[in-house]
């Protein structure tokens, strides 16, 4: 038995219980259990990540996804409400019909998704890893990722600076960083 | 049937865990509620790119920093695709970008009307657009 299929293990644990913290989100009202749950969800995702190989990704999930995205949520949650209302019936209707519908046309798709696993699959030969053999003798460090991030794939890198600059402005704008001058008025 | 099913067992599970988000996105009136819901989506639509770029047998995209620099690196060595990574990277901090966006619209919602209830805030608007005549 390779050392792959151990790792196939532990994402059926991973999975297992990302559905139950989904379900429960549906399910629980009170919005702190909800918050919390979240965090719990991108940091049982980010331990899959790592269990993916994708270890770069993982502790970035576990740091900005996990860390910072729940401290947000935490801190909007406290300064509007705790309790979600009850959901109607015609909602939850609405919800599965819709639900359904998409998932059942994406898994119409499946069989066009690259077979788990698979090195020779279209995904996995085309730039990807011409990255990798590239990287030792272009870039001369060893994480290929670090490499295609800040050198082979700069701009977007760059485009992504300027997002976060405009999100930034953008929560300054709304909730204003002069919040007492509001007041005075 | 079952042979497509099982050689993509992870991405039909992910897919799953997709649908359970975006219900948790229609499900609600509540506007936090509603973002918690993208964010699952969201994540699990990061799981998808990532089991994509897997490979069996691989190992993480980060040379062993000794034989790089002695240029002994073993050129058969299996890596998983770094590409999805750095495209989920991306991503993940856009994701918590937009989240606090988002986050900042709920909480002005919340001091115009007082209420996160999409029910109440469109109530709240009927009125306001009967007393204005519209």
């Amino acid at each position: 038995m390779s050392a792959s299929d151990i790792t196939q293990y532990f994402d059926y644990i991973f999975m297992a219980m990302l559905l139950c913290i989904g379900i429960a989100v549906i399910r629980l009202r009170n919005l702190f259990a909800v918050v919390m749950l979240t965090g719990a969800y991108s940091l049982i995702s980010a331990a899959w990540f790592v269990s993916l190989d994708a270890v770069d990704v993982g502790f970035t999930e576990a740091a900005v996804g996990a860390g910072i995205s729940t401290v947000l949520l935490l801190g909007a949650m406290l300064l509007t409400s705790r309790e979600a209302d009850k959901t109607s019936l015609t909602r939850h209707a609405a919800a599965a019909v819709v639900t359904i519908a998409a998932g059942v046309a994406l898994f119409y798709a499946l069989g066009d998704m690259p077979i788990y696993g698979d090195a020779a699959s279209a995904a996995n030969t085309g730039v990807g890893m011409e990255y990798v053999n590239l990287t030792a003798e272009q870039i001369h460090i060893p994480n290929v990722v670090t490499a295609v991030l800040a050198s082979y794939r700069g701009f977007d890198t760059m485009g992504e600076v300027f997002v976060v600059f405009a999100a930034g402005l953008g929560v300054a704008l709304l909730i204003g960083l002069g919040g007492s001058k509001r007041k005075e008025d | 049937m079952v042979e497509v099913l099982a050689e993509r067992f992870n991405y039909a599970v992910i897919i799953i865990l997709m649908m359970v988000g975006l219900y948790a996105v229609i499900a609600t009136g509540n506007l936090v509620k509603r973002l918690v819901g993208l964010s699952i989506f969201q994540t699990s639509v990061f799981l998808l790119y990532i089991s994509m770029s897997k490979v069996f047998g691989g190992a993480p995209p980060i040379f062993d920093y000794k034989e790089m620099a002695y240029d002994k690196l073993d050129p058969n060595a299996i890596y998983s695709n770094p590409l999805p990574h750095v495209l989920i990277l991306t991503a993940i901090v856009v994701g918590v970008a937009t989240l606090s966006v988002g986050l900042a619209l709920v909480v002005r919602i919340r001091e115009a009307y007082g209420s996160i209830e999409d029910d109440t805030l469109a109530e709240a608007d009927y009125s306001l657009e009967l007393e204005k005549g519209v």
